[in-house]
């Protein structure tokens, strides 16, 4: 089986040409840094195995931040049968830099140059063959998103039509780079023996040392070689990449010709307005005011049917155990347990859901979110955090999981850290849609006004931004000292979304994954909450008993026992918070016929809800502990338990100070 | 003359570079080098970071970064 590598830039389409070779669903968006790890996947083409890898992408070889280490390590030192480097058309110059340094390591390269359909509309062309040429290494133009070109793509992998051109350097550098190769070349086994050199004289730590490792033997404690290299830097700088850059300069020329050279002018008008000093951030909150609205008005009425059809079906599903002869305990055990917080967890949360992820996908394909990073920058340089964060944010919406994970996109380990323990803070697909439904059964009704909601959740999630912003200050001005570190930020051109792929994907990749492990936690959730409401001691049931016991404390923050239990047995998916709430109330007698989500505000003011209750559940559901799905990636992502146990005690402790003054100022009005 | 001091729609050839390691290698990343033409395209709401044009891409760069990139205007 033949091993292939995709590199390339961020954001030049390698998940998209990944996707359409193997088939796969890698998720994909227009932003830089969209994939942070290595993902990998088989095909078959003219009866031959392939096993491809997607690598993060990264700009050049020496590398900057985790998500390029990988990268980089994975060409540097891996073995494989053939890179293919991934190319944006649109910016085919800064895109070469990484073409000429992949060449210098290994010859086995095809070129991909993507995002050929982009080129055309801005009119600019690229004349293939002669980049071919010039290169010596196969060049092949595809339109990944549309599979143009991929057929061409895979006819190419067996093309061993390589003869790299040798980028030759200044003078100064040649003669240094020859002076060292004829000390390395038994000592570096499979490396390029000039590569080696490179990196020797253009000296960068983490290469060095992963040099270093991979050979088992230090260079640098050579004496010779170490002699040489001090000679060689007494009598000259050498700019390495300088050169490279020049030399892709020079080859575009050759191979690009412009018939509109003001082709960027249509997206700098849209630039001009979402980034503007009086619209920018109005636009911003109003686009995430415009998908919550969508959001809520839609989701009601699936919910409702859904609901129907869950009591529908329950009468048949009781007839058919009771039809099996199972025990009374059993049935009820699984219809009053099982099936109810099961049925509730979909009805409920399977709307919002569906409706809020492919919105937001749609922004992201769009290439909206850069857009909001540069907005916010400044307000993250004063809090000394990476304006990045706004995209490891963006990415918390969808689920914090991912959006810890995504932190890799900051180059800062500090300012990474930061981004990982305030994430918790933007409301995930899990949190959100109970969000949601809260506000909708309890402070609006489902007929209600819609534009209210609207506006209540999005002083929550405002209130979420406040306290990423707050939190990030703090830390950075004790436990995480620093000052804000430089950075790029690349601003994509704008792409039009493919709203039927977006839509189909995230319904089966996201939606559907995160439903089932909602639907998976539910199940022994709702059996326990049963057992607890039905087993009793001394005539009261243990819920009871734990809930009496909860209830003072819970008390104290404006919420009750039963709240407390449920937001500790949604640790591992808090989308069954709210069901477990109503479970367990119904299943401790006040008992409501339950036919809508109307009839849900019913059991919650039976239960003694008021509005001070509902605001407290809705300020703690946003700042409460990490889902277990989400403190796993960040012990895996920090490497630390410390940091870990942080990440849970912040936010767990904001939530409870927040409820707690909300609860005496409301007791005090 | 410095980065920062571009106004939109300026255009400049970079002249000189006194960055630290660090933000230097990010920039070479992008392209930017001395003899590097660029225009200023964007400013975000707060006036940094801003935006320019680099070898046919967008980038977003903080003030504390241009101000240390010597630029001739043309």
């Amino acid at each position: 089986m033949k091993i292939i590598a995709l590199a390339g830039n961020p954001n030049v389409g390698k998940s998209t040409v990944f996707n359409s070779l193997t088939g796969l669903h890698q998720h994909t968006g227009n932003w830089p840094g969209k994939t942070v790890s290595n993902a990998s996947g088989k095909f078959k083409y003219n009866n031959k195995q392939y096993k491809i890898y997607d690598l993060p992408g990264t700009y050049s070889l020496i590398s900057h931040s985790e998500e390029e280490e990988v990268a980089r390590d994975f060409i540097c030192f891996s073995k494989y049968d053939l890179i293919i480097v991934v190319c944006d058309a649109v910016c085919l110059e800064r895109n070469l830099n990484l073409v000429l340094q992949t060449l210098e390591i290994t010859k086995k390269v095809i070129v991909c140059v993507n995002l050929m359909d982009e080129a055309k509309k801005k009119k600019i062309n690229i004349d293939l063959k002669k980049l071919s040429n010039i290169l010596g290494v196969p060049v092949v133009g595809t339109s990944a998103r549309n599979k143009n070109g991929i057929n061409e793509l895979l006819d190419n992998l067996e093309n061993t039509d390589f003869n790299p051109i040798e980028i030759k350097y200044d003078e100064e550098v040649e003669d240094a780079i020859n002076i060292l190769i004829p000390y390395l070349e038994d000592k570096v086994k499979v490396l390029n023996p000039r590569w080696v050199a490179i990196n020797l004289i253009n000296y960068e730590e983490s290469l060095y040392k992963k040099i270093t490792s991979y050979l088992n033997y230090d260079l640098l404690k050579d004496k010779i070689i170490k002699n040489q290299l001090i000679y060689i830097k007494e009598n000259g700088n050498y700019n390495i990449v300088d050169n490279l850059v020049k030399k892709s300069e020079q080859i575009t020329k050759e191979v690009i010709s412009y018939e509109n050279k003001n082709y960027k002018q249509k997206d700098l008008k849209i630039d001009k307005i979402t980034t503007s000093k009086l619209f920018g951030i109005p636009l911003m909150i109003a686009m995430l005011m415009v998908i919550f609205w969508l959001t809520i008005k839609g989701a009601n009425y699936p919910s409702d049917l859904l609901f129907n059809f869950f009591s529908f079906l329950e009468i048949y599903i009781l007839k058919f155990l009771e039809f099996l002869n199972i025990p009374q305990f059993l049935i009820d055990l699984l219809i009053s347990g099982v099936y109810k917080v099961l049925s509730w967890v979909v009805a409920v949360m399977l709307p919002p859901m569906a409706i809020f992820f492919p919105l937001f996908t749609l922004l992201e394909d769009l290439g909206f979110l850069p857009r909001i990073a540069f907005n916010l920058d400044k307000m993250f340089k004063k809090c000394r955090a990476c304006g990045k964060q706004a995209l490891t944010m963006c990415m918390g919406f969808g689920c914090n999981a991912v959006g810890v994970s995504g932190a890799r996109i900051i180059d800062s380990p500090r300012e990474r850290l930061i981004a990982i323990l305030t994430n918790v803070f933007v409301p995930c697909n899990g949190r959100f849609p109970t969000m949601i439904t809260l506000i909708t059964i309890f402070f609006i009704g489902i007929n209600g006004n819609s534009f209210l909601s609207v506006i209540i959740l999005t002083m929550v999630i405002l209130l979420g931004f406040l306290l990423t912003f707050l939190v990030s200050y703090f830390l950075s001005k004790t436990i995480l000292k620093g000052v804000p570190s430089s950075f790029t930020l690349e601003l994509p051109p704008y792409r039009k979304p493919q709203i039927g792929k977006v839509i189909i994907r995230s319904i089966f990749d996201r939606i559907l994954f995160v439903l089932g492990r909602a639907v998976v936690v539910a199940v022994p959730a709702g059996a326990l909450i049963w057992l607890l409401a039905n087993l009793h001691i001394n005539d009261i049931s243990l819920l009871n008993h734990i809930c009496s016991f909860l209830d003072p404390f819970g008390k104290m923050i404006g919420m009750d026992g039963v709240i407390l239990i449920s937001f500790i047995l949604g640790f591992p998916a808090n989308e069954i918070v709210i069901p477990i709430i109503l479970m367990a109330y119904m299943s401790t007698g006040n008992l409501v016929e339950y036919e809508s989500l109307e009839s849900l505000r019913t059991i919650l003011v039976n239960n003694g809800w008021t509005i001070t209750t509902a605001i407290c559940v809705l300020i703690f559901s946003l700042c409460h502990f990490p889902c277990s799905t989400t403190c796993l990636t960040i012990k895996k992502e920090t490497g630390s338990y410390k940091w870990t146990l942080l990440a849970i005690i912040i936010p767990t402790l904001i939530g409870l100070l927040l409820c707690f003054l909300i609860n005496n100022i409301s007791n005090f009005i | 003359m410095y980065l920062c001091d571009m106004e939109i729609g300026d255009k400049a050839i970079i002249k000189k570079i006194v960055a630290k390691d660090n933000i230097k290698r990010r920039l070479l990343d992008i392209g930017l080098i001395e003899g590097t033409n660029v225009e200023c395209v964007l400013k975000s709401p707060f006036n940094d970071p801003i935006a320019y044009l680099i070898r046919g891409a967008i980038i977003a760069i903080r003030k504390e970064d241009c101000n240390k990139i010597e630029v001739d205007l043309i």
